[in-house]
């Protein structure tokens, strides 16, 4: 096959390329250019920008003895991810800009791209596994490293763009990827992973919402209040909440019962925070919309092994899901089997069948109908 | 070695050395003495260097004292618009403004845009017209607003994304009824189109080695002895105090067969390399018709761009997807001038000249040069047509 490498100047990605082409396949690397971030210390001149990270992945591509390339996304990056995270959470919600990446970008944008250049398939460094199943579908499975399972990440890809996928590292551990990596002279092998959002280069997501927000900030500030409506501090800002949020709050005085308090609800019209105690942040119930679905659309899914899976690296929770119809689309009900805590709208609901990736939801809405257990 | 099988149409970013400056470099690699050393082996160096000095002096029509050794055209770009301006702010604190182009290469104007944040100067791009030539009336409009206040003027000699050749002697005629110095990147003019320093008229002017079929990492700057050039790097008082560091005496003992080898076959050169061009424009356009060059037309005897030049924008494709595919059938181009980090910008040449952020993206840069063949372009014109079509499939 003819595959795209996309290579992000990590381990991860240089390893996955290496195999690829190990495998007998006509590997390219390509660098994805995502950022024209005015801030780069170029930037009166021209916009250069990660250059260290292309300068790695070009390193790593020499070394295997691939051509490579930076494609220029920055523009589709910006409108599909950037500012679909700015308004997210300016609406209140709590978005996942990774998965709006791997939908919109590596696994559309790229994937489309290298399809009309003559390519067959795009590979990543992802920690997730493909395998063909028995009526010939793609399936998707967590990776064998639990710890650094992936598949969370690629939840919102359909059976087209898995068909064209690579993920050559699912069969292996995170260790086993740095000791190849320093085995095959990738100087990227002790490089540290990557955990924040690309585009945050501080990681300080609150400071980079107010820089960016502006005017198009939904308040700039508001009453934190708890559940009786009375007002426990204020804020600058209600975008720099998520559901579920203990620290920050800079909350005056301890609750009356002296029980750390949590962000329970975000309203940005009013800019009211509402903030409570964590079993108020229990919810059972949750509503999801634009489902993704990896095969065939189920319509209910129930038994010992299907779970959802509500934030990268989060625990498996047991579920019954049900996909129906409504008039603004389709619609995944979940019923979790035990509570979860902290469910932010915006985030994704992973649902899974074992191992297997079924498909995804954007979490619209959440509810608590069962007692909880204490 | 170079892989014969590529097709290299890369000319204007570098050279393949030719025999010559392999000679003259490796003769020199395994002897020792430093250039300024008093000894007999430091004497034998200087000579080298000197005659070397006296070669390019003799090719570029310049006095040998008025060639500067660098590290290459971007040293020499900023050694001659940080030095002089710095020189001439000094003399006149009022001289505060330098005058370009718009279409300048990267190693002017990035000096003129730190010039500008970090040195109090005004510097003003001026307009080219849509084939990329300097709008002359507009640079009159600008220094006879306020001559006094001009420190220098700064126009390259040919471009070297689209060829267009620029009125040098026009800037110079203006220039010089006023007083005010003009430098001149000519990296890509040498052994291209004649140059010659002293008839040009030119104060100062930028030329580097592996441009012109000579090695990587030497290039000098000829500006004349009265014009007074504040030191970018200061030391051990080499090169008439205007550029220390220990001479590199086999780089320059190659660049200067180089340039001797370009500037002697520059005609002969020039009519076979433009010949070359012409076949490959024609073709080109034959095989995907709404492709069109952008820079100056070709005619007969043109003399508005660079010989070895073919600019072409191809409608619905990317450039950097016709790079690609092209490079995987082992054909070498470029979409412009290329950026350190891979990161492909519109080019800055192509939008001064009038063409919007799509048309600027479509392009492709071939450039031929001394190691072009009529085989190179028949493979491009067999290559061209798929190509293009699988780039436009690549943006549906």
């Amino acid at each position: 096959m003819r595959v795209i490498a996309a290579m992000s100047g990590g381990v991860d990605s240089a390893v996955a390329a290496a195999r690829a082409a190990e495998a007998g396949h006509d590997v390219t690397g390509i660098h994805l250019a995502l950022s024209r971030n005015p801030a780069s210390y170029r930037s009166g001149a021209r916009g250069c920008c990660t250059i260290e990270d292309a300068n790695d992945a070009r390193r790593a591509a020499d070394v295997i003895g691939i051509p490579f390339y930076v494609w220029d996304l920055s523009e589709r990056f910006h409108e599909d991810v950037v500012e679909d995270f700015m308004d997210e959470y300016a609406a209140g919600r709590t978005p996942n800009p990774c998965l709006r990446c791997n939908e919109k970008i590596k696994f559309a944008a790229v994937l489309d791209r290298a399809l009309g250049l003559g390519f067959d398939a795009v590979a990543t460094g992802h920690y997730a596994q493909l395998r063909t199943g028995a009526d010939g579908l793609v399936e998707m499975h967590r990776s064998v490293d639990h710890g650094k399972d992936q598949s969370y990440v690629l939840g919102v890809l359909d059976q087209e763009q898995l068909r064209h996928s690579l993920f050559p590292l699912g069969d292996s551990t995170k260790t086993a990827v740095r000791a190849e990596a320093a085995a095959r002279g990738l100087l990227v092998a002790d490089k540290p992973d990557s955990h924040d959002i690309c585009f945050v280069a501080d990681g300080d997501n609150a400071g980079w919402l107010r820089e960016k927000l502006g005017d198009r900030a939904p308040n700039q500030g508001g009453a934190v209040v708890d559940e009786s409506g009375a007002v426990v501090g204020t804020h600058t800002g209600t975008y720099a909440f998520t559901i579920g949020q203990r620290r920050g709050l800079r909350l005056g005085r301890p609750a009356p019962d002296g029980k750390p308090r949590f962000v329970l609800d975000i309203e940005p019209v009013s800019g009211t925070v509402t903030v409570g105690p964590r079993e108020r942040l229990a919810v059972d119930r949750l509503t999801g919309i634009r489902p993704r679905w990896c095969g065939a659309a189920p319509t209910r899914l129930a038994g010992p092994g299907v779970t959802v899976q509500l934030r990268a690296h989060g625990d498996e929770h047991r579920a019954v899901v049900t996909a129906t119809d409504s008039p603004d689309g389709p619609v995944v009900e979940v019923e979790l089997l035990d509570p979860a805590y902290g469910i932010a709208p915006g985030q994704a609901a992973v649902i899974y069948d074992g191992t297997r990736v079924v498909g995804s939801a954007t979490i619209s809405a959440t509810a608590r109908v069962s007692a909880v257990q204490r | 070695m170079n892989d014969p099988t590529t097709v290299y149409l890369d000319h204007a970013a570098t050279t393949p050395m030719v025999p010559a400056a392999v000679e003259a470099m490796t003769a020199h690699l395994l002897e020792v003495g430093n250039p300024s050393s008093l000894h007999a082996s430091g004497r034998r160096a200087r000579r080298i260097v000197e005659e070397s000095r006296e070669t390019i002096a003799q090719a570029l029509d310049c006095r040998p004292g008025e060639v500067v050794f660098t590290s290459g055209g971007t040293e020499a770009d900023n050694l001659a618009l940080k030095g002089v301006y710095w020189a001439r702010r000094t003399a006149a604190p009022r001289r505060t403004r330098i005058l370009t182009t718009a279409i300048e290469h990267h190693a002017v104007l990035d000096p003129l845009h730190w010039l500008a944040r970090a040195e109090g100067a005004e510097v003003e791009r001026l307009p080219v017209d849509g084939h990329g030539r300097l709008d002359v009336n507009a640079l009159r409009r600008s220094v006879e607003r306020d001559p006094g206040s001009v420190a220098l003027i700064s126009v390259m000699w040919a471009n070297n994304e689209v060829g267009t050749l620029q009125p040098v002697d026009e800037v110079v005629a203006i220039a010089a009824e006023h007083g005010i110095p003009v430098h001149t990147d000519a990296v890509q003019a040498i052994g291209a189109v004649p140059v010659a320093f002293a008839r040009s008229g030119v104060d100062a002017l930028t030329l580097t080695g592996h441009k012109v079929g000579g090695p990587f990492g030497v290039g000098a700057l000829v500006v004349r002895r009265e014009l007074a050039v504040t030191p970018l790097v200061h030391g051990g008082g080499q090169e008439r105090d205007i550029r220390s560091g220990t001479i590199d005496t086999p780089a320059i003992a190659g660049f200067a067969a180089a340039v001797e080898l370009a500037v002697k076959q520059q005609a002969e050169h020039a009519a076979r390399v433009s010949a070359l061009r012409d076949d490959l424009v024609r073709r080109v356009i034959e095989v995907v018709p709404d492709a069109h060059l952008h820079g100056a037309p070709l005619s007969p005897g043109a003399t508005g761009r660079l010989p070895g030049n073919a600019h072409l924008g191809f409608p619905g494709c990317e450039g950097d997807s016709l790079l690609m595919l092209l490079d995987a059938r082992g054909i070498e181009c470029s979409t412009g001038s290329a950026c350190s980090a891979g990161v492909p910008q519109p080019s800055h040449v192509l939008l001064a000249m009038g063409c919007d952020d799509e048309q600027a993206r479509h392009s492709l840069r071939f450039s031929l040069g001394h190691a072009s063949t009529a085989a190179d372009v028949d493979a491009v014109v067999e290559a061209i047509g798929p190509v293009v079509e699988r780039a436009r499939a690549a943006r549906r």
